[in-house]
């Protein structure tokens, strides 16, 4: 039961796997002094293909908003790549020199922020910044970005465009500048957008009705999402496929669906059974398993897997096992050394996944 | 659909930043508008001089010595028959000439440097931090009169030395807003959107950046205008017989306890400047705490 109904609730959007379009390999982000570092993300490996919505999940502190910084190289002091490749489109995001990374973040990339009450500035006018990047990124003349901003501002679902470009960001509410910064970055029609938890500052109707326009503006423009997220709702809704990580790696990456329905990781696992269920309030006997123990500092070296000391299915083995992902499905890995596991609870994400629908279907954008 | 109700509170009205600052839609409050009038009056009136004062600044009446303040002198005359209110209104101006000189030339370069040791961080931030705080820790008031002993008494040593130390303030203030600044999302967007970071620091930073360095201005305004008053009242200002405030009072001092007015009501026009500015200061840095969306 739960399986079709995580499937009903995503679009049903084919996963066009061909050419990647971004791809991370081996990615390694350091702070503090290089003879002692601290490695915020350890080894991560993921990509993105044309027009794919990928979807990256994790706590806080696992690294997940860092992986997705680097892709733009928006890393800043104290904090460097260490080691690994980015590629996009076949091009070496590390090797490219100044004035190409700029060209590259000015048309092929956008970027939209966790916090929408800090992301645009504060003493200019919604719509200038919006055409600032149309005149400055695409050479545009002052009336034409005017005329082109209106349209953009009217397509993110903001009404009355024409009087809300001259709005400055306090006037507007969390979801209104939300929308307006998706505005900002999808100007150019970039062919990826990175959305960095973009809807966790809003409340669950914005939040829906903010996924339902990235949906959108994805199939229209054809573009590619990476979207960070530490909400399996939200994962579910607009996602193809997801990549979960932890302490810095990635500890899973395959399909929404059989991520759901059948994770291959104890951490997939335990984030899903953490979920509340929409109904447990009726029904009151269950109760929600918390994963015992903290999340790694970055200090701590952890021999072998990063989540065997809080792992309930850990065994001596998996102290020196690699974090390596291994293939368990089609399109399907896992970095968990047991496999497989299991503790004959078959259909754990049942009561996860039924708690994806406490966000609304948002198959239509609701309010436009 | 409650998202897209615009925040009409009151307190989200309130405009912030540079242009808010002017272009704010509700009425600024009372004491400010006290402020803007007191100010407005005195440099209106020192900009009229010419219209406004009875007689030339440095007219000699030698009949009409230390009269006390009259319809024909509203200020009286001095020592040497000299109008004080005309020579106050020629000596405001002089003032207010040479003080908004020396405070909003460095006001802007010291903002501009500040945001770039901010914004780049690293060693360009050691090297300018370094250099203006050894400006701010060296007394200000020595380097103006040591200038002055090299270009001789006057209004240059003014001129020069007073910018050569104020923009460490405001660079210092400019920098450390930057330092928050750089991390608000913001300018990591001007980053993500692919702007040169010439545009980040110019376009988005600075207009943010002026705000408080122009309230600060306020301030600096006044302790600028004391101590060209102070300079010259120390003979090293400007030079008798040119009016200049400092100059009417140190003049007038002699005569505190028989003419009380000569250097009393220039003295009060000289408080009544620094009070309004100071209430418009004060009314900038409360619509900030109120306006206040960071």
């Amino acid at each position: 039961m739960s399986v079709n109904t995580v499937v009903e609730g995503a679009p049903a959007t084919p996963v066009a796997a061909n050419a990647p379009l971004l791809e991370i390999e081996r990615l390694r982000v350091e702070f503090g002094p290089a003879d002692a570092p601290l490695a915020a993300v350890k080894d991560v490996t993921l990509s993105v293909a044309k027009g794919e919505v990928l979807g990256l999940i994790g706590e806080s502190g696992s690294g997940k908003s860092l992986t997705c910084r680097s892709a733009l190289r928006l890393i800043h002091q104290p904090g460097r790549i260490a080691s690994g490749s980015i590629r996009f489109d076949g091009r070496d995001v590390l090797g490219l020199s100044g004035s190409e990374l700029r060209a590259m973040r000015a048309r092929e990339m956008g970027m939209v922020f966790q916090d929408p009450f800090s992301s645009l500035n504060p003493v200019f006018r919604v719509g200038e910044q919006v055409a600032e990047t149309l005149r400055v990124n695409l050479g545009m003349s002052k009336k034409a970005a005017r005329a082109e901003t209106v349209g953009l501002l009217g397509n993110v679902g903001i009404p009355e465009p024409e009087r809300r470009y001259l709005s400055y960001p306090h006037e507007l509410s969390g979801g209104m500048r939300q929308r307006i910064m998706i505005a900002l970055a999808t100007a150019p029609k970039p062919r990826l957008l990175i959305a960095d938890e973009p809807t966790t500052a809003l409340d669950v109707t914005t939040q829906a009705q903010i996924l339902a326009l990235l949906a959108r503006l994805r199939s229209e423009n054809g573009m590619a999402v990476l979207l960070v997220s530490h909400d399996f709702g939200v994962i579910a809704q607009v996602c193809d496929r997801v990549a979960v990580m932890y302490g810095g790696h990635i500890v899973e990456t395959g399909p929404v669906e059989a991520m759901y329905s059948a994770p291959q990781h104890p951490y997939t696992r335990a984030l899903l059974e953490s979920v509340p269920a929409l109904d447990a309030a009726v029904r009151g006997s269950e109760r929600r398993t918390a994963i015992p123990g903290q999340p790694p500092e970055l200090s701590e070296q952890i021999a072998g897997c990063v989540f065997a000391p809080r792992c309930r299915f850990a065994q001596e083995s998996c102290k020196s096992a690699s974090m390596r992902l291994e293939q368990v499905g089609e399109a399907h890995a896992s970095a968990c050394p047991v496999r497989p596991f299991a503790d004959g609870r078959a259909g754990a994400g049942g009561a996860a996944a039924t708690a994806v629908r406490v966000v609304p279907d948002v198959a239509e954008e609701a309010g436009r | 659909m409650s998202a897209t109700v615009p925040a009409t509170t009151p307190a989200a009205r309130r405009r912030i930043g540079l242009r808010g600052l002017f272009a704010g839609r509700t009425r600024p409050p009372l004491p400010v508008l006290i402020g803007i009038g007191i100010v407005g009056v005195i440099a209106l009136a020192s900009l009229l001089a010419p219209l406004i004062a009875p007689y030339p600044p440095d007219k000699l009446d030698f009949l009409n010595q230390l009269q006390a303040p009259s319809f024909s002198h509203l200020m009286g005359t001095d020592d040497a028959g000299r109008d004080v209110f005309s020579r106050t209104l020629y000596g405001m101006r002089v003032d207010l000439g040479i003080v908004l000189l020396v405070t909003y030339v460095p006001m802007p370069l010291g903002v501009l440097i500040g945001a770039v040791a901010g914004y780049f961080g690293g060693i360009v931030d050691t090297v300018v931090s370094r250099v203006a705080d050894t400006m701010i820790a060296f007394p200000f008031i020595v380097l103006v009169i040591a200038i002055i002993a090299i270009v001789g008494p006057g209004l240059t040593g003014v001129l020069i030395g007073v910018p050569i130390a104020a923009w460490a303030l405001y660079a210092r203030l400019a920098r450390s807003e930057m330092l928050v600044m750089r991390e608000q999302q913001f300018m990591l967007a001007t980053t993500a959107l692919g702007y040169t970071k010439r545009r980040a620091i110019l376009r988005h930073a600075v207009p943010n950046l002026m705000r408080s360095s122009l309230i600060y201005s306020t301030v600096d305004l006044v302790v600028n205008l004391l101590l060209l008053a102070g300079l010259s009242y120390l003979g090293l200002g400007q030079q008798p017989p040119g009016a200049e405030l400092g100059t009417i009072i140190a003049g007038g001092q002699a005569y505190l306890l028989s003419a009380w007015w000569i250097a009393t009501l220039p003295g009060l026009v000289l408080v009544a400047f620094g009070v309004g500015v100071g209430l418009i200061g004060d009314g900038l840095s409360d619509g900030r705490m109120r306006g206040g969306a960071s």
